[in-house]
């Protein structure tokens, strides 16, 4: 014992260092924040280190060359020992700092913890939660199959879009013409060297100045922020009711840390390691690219808006987003920190909540999309052609062989893309479908040059079937008065 | 000599060094960015676009809409798969033809040929497009992309070397009328 001390000491002569460690031990936090609500920083710069050491050890096997990245990952997954937990390990933790660094964001917000003095500290965190995302799609990218390339695709798409310097954006994105190894290569770069040292140095300063501006204290309905006599309160409160940081607060940060491997650990191996898809192969296109769960959203808006607002509200709307963001502890630097005084904050979160929600709940069921193979896979319901005209029966067929099913579904199979067929004969009279089937329009091509006169004839036949047993389809009001005399 | 001249000329010393630094900063920055830049600049001169056979006509029958690859003109030894790029020749009569890129005028993801029904599909945010390349429905704001073609010794030839993108550059690119 004797002698691990004097090694000690023989560091710290010269380190120096001993001091001013104890002091940040030492440091008083307010009672309150030694709390359950208080453990998601650390966590995130647990899972940050985690992500570092389990990335250190994929780039140990993996090539990031646009030929042979996506085999190096088969020989990850198949024949290295464990190379498939690894890959796992880091796939996992990747969501999982995306959801805790997104959970700790909500907490600060709620909390108050943006006001003053800390609002450089949530500027820099501000900027922390874009590189976490930039780190996302990045490693998405060096997972490089066929989602990673299309959905390079997209990224060159949406940077065309950029008024006058599009053309150079998409180069510079893509390394060169085409999606090729150049662009995994910059990619690479990105999320190995760029982003991860912009990352460290902004957590550096993030934690530096958690400990020298002190941990937000627990908002108190009525405890108003100002910035003239803030930092004296706030030292009064630790001085009279503080205890040290080390170890009243952090034994809740270790073992919630602990936990949250932990869960990575359990995700690994019960569900394995992302991907990779199918190979990065251009000529492939049987293919349907969808983005990783924290860019569903994405997905969604990307094919929800309108096609002539598209452009600018992809370009400036997150632009915006960013800028709110940013201003947040401009706008609102002093004032209420509780959240029991702040329904504005409470219902902003609720609605975002929401908002990410459904679209990610959209993104996962992609309705917006023809279903490519259900003309082919999906039959059309035995009960819609029992007792039906031969001419129905045709009708049904051209049905499945125009690829009708792909947009629109019959008991509940096939396609969303368009609305569900089963009760159309009640919202269309035979005419209305001629027209709808021959000219489109809403958002149905027309399919005039593609059907005969026969076979259109045939389709609406048995498209007239479609309506439930007790309600009679539609009719023109001229047909109505013809027939009735 | 007084402390004060002392400091002067120490001061001087430091901002001297300074702007020396400076100047071989910005010396070095002029390499540093053409580096940079070079995926762009390739671009200049003698481009990226160059005219590609797409092989013999026979695999393009008359009236239809064939898959069909090539090797783009630019690559590195290194690209493996990702140099071999898709397009959709159509053939309308025999004479005339329009060749297709592969992507989406919306986002760029592969669209597929429907000939039952006549159309593309695009299988991520639902464009679709009629046999001719024209918008049919969905997020796209525009047609296909088409490349320029020229026939040359019964074989197809299309001008390509650069992946299609809805921003302004693609409409240069457009302009394929002229061959057609």
């Amino acid at each position: 014992m004797r002698l691990v001390e004097q090694i000690g000491e023989w560091f710290d002569q010269r380190l120096q260092l001993a001091g001013q460690i104890r002091v940040v031990m030492a440091h008083p936090v307010p009672r309150e924040t030694a709390s359950w609500w208080y453990v998601f920083g650390s966590a995130a710069l647990t899972v940050f280190l985690f992500q570092i050491a389990t990335g250190i050890l994929l780039a140990l096997v993996y090539v990031p060359s646009a030929g042979e990245a996506w085999n190096s990952l088969q020989t990850l997954n198949h024949q290295i020992a464990l190379g498939w937990f690894i890959r796992a390990l880091h796939g996992w933790g990747s969501n999982f700092m995306l959801a805790i660094v997104v959970i700790h964001m909500l907490q600060v917000f709620l909390f108050g913890a943006y006001k003053f003095p800390r609002e450089l500290t949530w500027i820099i965190g501000v900027f922390l939660l874009l590189m976490t995302f930039g780190m996302a799609f990045t490693g998405q990218v060096l997972r490089f199959d066929q989602d990673a390339y299309w959905g390079l695709g997209i990224g060159a798409s949406i940077a065309s879009r950029v008024p006058v310097l599009g053309p150079v954006l998409v180069k510079l994105l893509l390394g060169g013409p085409i999606i090729a190894g150049a662009t995994l290569s910059r990619f690479f770069a990105l999320h190995v060297f760029v982003i991860p040292g912009l990352l460290i140095a902004f957590v550096g300063l993030h934690v530096l100045m958690v400990l020298t501006l002190g941990v937000n204290e627990w908002p108190m309905p009525g405890r108003v922020v100002r910035r003239s006599t803030y930092v004296r309160e706030y030292h009064e409160l630790t001085a009279k009711d503080g205890v040290p940081f080390v170890p009243h607060a952090i034994w809740k940060d270790i073992v919630f840390s602990g936990l949250i491997l932990l869960s990575i650990a359990a995700c690994a191996v019960l569900l394995g390691p992302f991907g990779p898809g199918g190979q990065p192969d251009p000529t492939i296109i049987q293919t349907a690219p969808r983005p990783d769960t924290f860019f569903l959203w994405i997905y969604a808006v990307l094919s929800y808006l309108p096609p002539a607002a598209e452009t600018p509200i992809l370009l400036v709307g997150p632009a915006i987003g960013i800028l709110v963001l940013l201003a947040l502890p401009f706008v609102a630097g002093e004032g209420e920190k509780s959240w029991k005084r702040r329904p504005i904050a409470v219902l902003v979160i609720l609605l975002m909540a929401v908002v990410f929600g459904t679209l990610t709940h959209l993104g996962e069921h992609t309705p917006w999309s023809p279903l490519m193979d259900a003309w082919s896979s999906e039959p059309v319901p035995a009960e819609y052609l029992r007792g039906r005209t031969p001419l129905q029966h045709e009708g049904a067929l051209i049905f499945q062989a125009k690829q009708c099913h792909n947009c629109h579904s019959l008991g509940g199979q096939g396609g969303k893309r368009g609305p569900e067929l089963d009760r159309v004969a009640v919202r269309l009279t035979p005419d209305q479908l001629v027209r709808q089937v021959i000219q489109g329009g809403g958002n149905m091509p027309a399919y005039g040059k593609n059907l005969s006169p026969a076979e259109t004839t045939a389709l609406v036949e048995f498209l007239e079937t479609l309506h439930p047993a007790g309600q009679a389809p539609a009719r023109a009001l001229t047909q109505v008065g013809l027939e009735k005399p | 000599m007084t402390r004060s001249d002392t400091a002067t000329r120490r001061g001087f010393l430091v901002k001297l060094g300074l702007l020396f630094n400076g100047a071989v900063g910005f010396a070095l920055s002029i390499p540093i960015v053409r580096y940079v830049l070079s995926p762009v600049s390739g671009q200049s001169k003698p481009g990226y676009n160059s005219w590609l056979s797409l092989g013999s006509l026979d695999q393009f029958p008359t009236g239809q809409t064939r898959l069909a690859s090539y090797r783009n003109p630019v690559v590195n030894s290194w690209d493996g798969q990702t140099a071999e790029i898709a397009c959709w020749v159509r053939n309308l009569d025999g004479e005339k033809f329009q060749v297709f890129a592969i992507n989406c005028a919306h986002l760029g993801c592969p669209v597929r040929w429907f000939p039952q029904s006549g159309l593309f599909m695009c299988p991520c945010h639902g464009g679709a497009y009629y046999q001719d390349g024209s918008r049919a429905s969905g997020p796209p704001e525009r047609g296909l992309f088409e490349y320029p073609y020229k026939i040359e010794e019964r074989k197809l030839f299309i001008h390509a070397g650069e992946m299609p993108t809805p921003g302004p550059s693609a409409n240069n690119s457009k302009g394929t009328s002229a061959c057609v």
